[in-house]
């Protein structure tokens, strides 16, 4: 299961991630903010107006906004 | 004993309240320019430190690792490395890091560790991290760090003597061995193991911004509260800012009358009055609206709804290619494109930025509400469309949105053209929620009006002498007009030829020429040729000015005249603005020539449109 389908409020962990399917600074930033293998993870919030556009996620102390393209290439498994 | 210390520098992860840190420890006289060769601000002040000496500090931009991702990041990296040419390396590295956040941002902070420089780490806002029940113990830090560790709350003014302490002591232990070099994932788990072990105590305290984002990012509150709070702010801007800009104008009417009084009539009066006086300040009465604008601005980013803004606007702008952040500096530019395009260092995706900074002068400033005022108040009928809805206001309505609309239009073609790259995502932190502190608000609010101010004094200066001396020379024979004579109205005369096709007459292209000045001067340099003597009342002004348009103009002129103020490609403040902020000619030129293409072209179709429909 990719994040993006990963209900509000669920924890999960980062078990792949396509970074080929990145931009390289994007995939570094992602890194940078702890979004990286093994890293545990919830959906905060999710889109405006009922979109599923951008999505905020919760990972460590860090609440970190990203589109749903990059969500869906971090596949994660339920904890 | 080494050198003696010169300078220093803050470094750490965004958001770890480094900005707050440098106001504590330098306060308000900071030296603020952009490093050479790029826009990427640099922040430098005093700190004196306990021995008396003073020594440079600089505040370097915020950033993840030394992996730059950024501009911004880059010039971190290069500074902390001494590869930035003509910046020595500072030499004390004093490490931010946020308490609350504390594993994430030892993550950089090993690695400029292991850099092995003089170093000192400042435990920044460590009450926050007490608010979400976390306890950190400095000494366990430092233990595991072995770097000096101090404790500080920057916004109470806590640690700071013994900052500056450290940091002079920190010197002494400069021969330090370079360090194995680790990967993000070591580092990582490194961190994870470091703050597990200095945080004393955790309770499991439900977090104040989480309750906070489960509101303002709501799918349809969170928007809402955004519209609503973006209501009072351009309320306040258009409202608070009247007494003053009436004061500023004032004064400025006051001074003009004390040169007229004091120097006997000459073409050098003549030159600070008409000249000088009248065009700087008809750029300087916006001073007020900018402060106001910015004094909003500055909180919402210090108390980190910004971050929260940026994601609920998110949608909208990637429809045109951009992103969340570039939503703030193009409201901004309701208001007026320079602080607009000054708000648009927020964004890190160079080209994002660059699109914004092109589209923000698409967006209506207050500056084109004079001019729209006098030509719907002429020759729109005062009448009623739908209950209250009248049809002037609908009209008025209708420029805002043209602009908006055309600036997404535009904004999607230079995405796919001139500003073609990587798709721009949106990967931001949404930091935690603070109240802004009033020092570091007063700070920034200073910077922004110095730099308005600035720019005003020079080259908006320039700008006005230079059209003064066109409005002025060759000198009128006598029994002859003097704008009739002057290069200005032979440039008119040109323009006249490559305007009429859009109905413009050569009144409309001899005003066009001041409006470079500011936009609104095109009314009272219309009101001056059409040689209208109302005095001072400016509501008398604009009434007989309205019957003199109505008198000469068709109404395709006029409606052709109001689609060209969409564009208004005119204003050299902006051009200025631009220049510096893309750190270049490039731009602003390219800037100039679209949208003086887009005003004529829709001027034109316009007013071709409207007498073929016969309203002429």
């Amino acid at each position: 299961m990719t994040i993006d389908h990963l209900p509000i409020g669920m924890s999960a962990r980062i078990v792949a991630v396509d970074w080929a399917r990145l931009v390289p600074e994007e995939a570094q930033r992602l890194q940078a903010l702890g979004i990286d293998l093994g890293a545990k993870v919830s959906v905060a919030h999710r889109g405006v107006f009922s979109g599923r556009d951008p999505i905020a996620l919760s990972v460590g102390r860090m609440a970190v906004a990203l589109r749903r393209a990059h969500a869906e290439a971090i596949e994660v498994e339920w904890l | 004993m080494a050198v003696s210390l010169r300078s220093a520098a803050l470094v750490g992860n965004p958001n770890a309240g480094k900005s707050a840190l440098f106001n504590a420890l330098t306060g308000a006289r900071q030296k603020i320019a952009n490093y050479p060769g790029v826009t990427v601000e640099r922040k430098a002040g005093r700190l004196v430190l306990p021995g008396g000496e003073a020594i440079e500090l600089t505040d370097l931009p915020g950033s993840y690792g030394l992996h730059a991702t950024s501009p911004d990041e880059e010039v971190t990296r290069k500074v902390i490395m001494g590869e930035f040419p003509g910046e020595p390396a500072p030499q004390v590295l004093v490490i931010v890091l946020d308490a609350s956040n504390l594993e994430q941002h030892l993550v950089f902070a090993q690695e400029v560790i292991a850099l092995g420089r003089p170093c000192v780490i400042a435990l920044n806002m460590v009450d926050l991290a007490e608010r979400d029940g976390l306890t950190i113990d400095p000494a366990a830090l430092q233990e595991a760090l072995g770097v000096p560790v101090i404790a500080t709350v920057a916004v109470r003014r806590r640690g700071l003597t013994e900052l500056a302490a450290a940091i002079a002591a920190a010197e002494e232990r400069a021969a330090e061995h370079h360090r194995p070099h680790t990967t993000l994932t070591e580092r990582r788990v490194t961190a994870h193991a470091i703050a597990e072990a200095a945080i004393v105590s955790e309770t499991a305290r439900h977090r104040l911004h989480a309750k906070l984002d489960r509101l303002f990012l709501h799918p349809w509150a969170g928007p809402l509260i955004l519209f609503a709070l973006l209501f009072v702010v351009f309320q306040a801007v258009f409202t608070w800012a009247t007494p003053f800009a009436d004061a500023l104008e004032g004064g400025i009417g006051w001074l003009t009358a004390q040169v007229r009084a004091l120097m006997p009539e000459s073409l050098l009066r003549d030159l600070i009055t008409d000249g000088v006086l009248s065009g700087v300040g008809a750029v300087v009465v916006f001073l007020p609206q900018i402060v106001i604008l910015f004094f909003f601005i500055l909180a919402m980013e210090a108390s980190g709804y910004m971050a929260r803004a940026a994601f609920l606007m998110d949608r909208m702008m990637a429809g045109v290619g951009l992103s969340g952040r570039s939503f703030i500096p193009l409201l901004s530019s309701f208001a007026c494109a320079i602080p607009g395009i000054m708000a648009t260092r927020s964004i890190t995706d160079p080209k994002d930025r660059l699109t914004t900074i092109l589209i923000a002068p698409l967006m209506t400033c207050s500056a084109r509400l004079p001019v729209y005022a006098v030509i719907i108040a002429a020759f729109i009928p005062n009448r009623s469309v739908l209950g209250p809805v009248g049809l002037q206001g609908l009209v008025l309505l209708g420029l805002y949105v043209f602009g908006i609309i055309a600036a997404m239009v535009v904004a999607l073609v230079l995405r796919r053209s001139v500003t073609k790259g990587a798709a721009s995502g949106f990967i931001m932190e949404l930091p935690k929620y603070q109240m802004p502190h009033p020092k570091d608000l007063l700070i920034g609010l200073w910077q922004r009006a110095w730099i308005f101010l600035r720019r005003a004094g020079t080259i908006i200066f320039m700008v006005t002498v230079v059209l003064w001396l066109l409005l002025n020379f060759p000198r009128a024979a006598p029994g002859e007009d003097q704008v009739d004579a002057s290069i200005a109205g032979h440039l008119a005369n040109g323009l006249a030829v490559v305007v009429e096709p859009i109905g413009f007459n050569r009144d409309i292209a001899l005003s066009l020429i001041p409006a470079m000045a500011a936009r609104e001067v095109a009314v009272s340099s219309l009101a001056t040729s059409y040689a209208v003597s109302a005095g001072d009342d400016e509501a008398a002004q604009a009434q007989q000015l309205g019957d003199r348009l109505k008198a000469s103009w068709s109404l395709p002129t006029a409606l052709a005249f109001l689609a060209w103020f969409v564009f208004a490609p005119q204003c050299m403040s902006t051009i200025a603005v631009t220049r510096r902020e893309t750190n270049g000619w490039r731009w602003p030129i390219f800037m100039l020539i679209y949208l003086f293409a887009l005003a004529y072209v829709f001027a034109g179709l316009t007013y071709w449109t409207a007498v073929w429909l016969g309203l002429g």
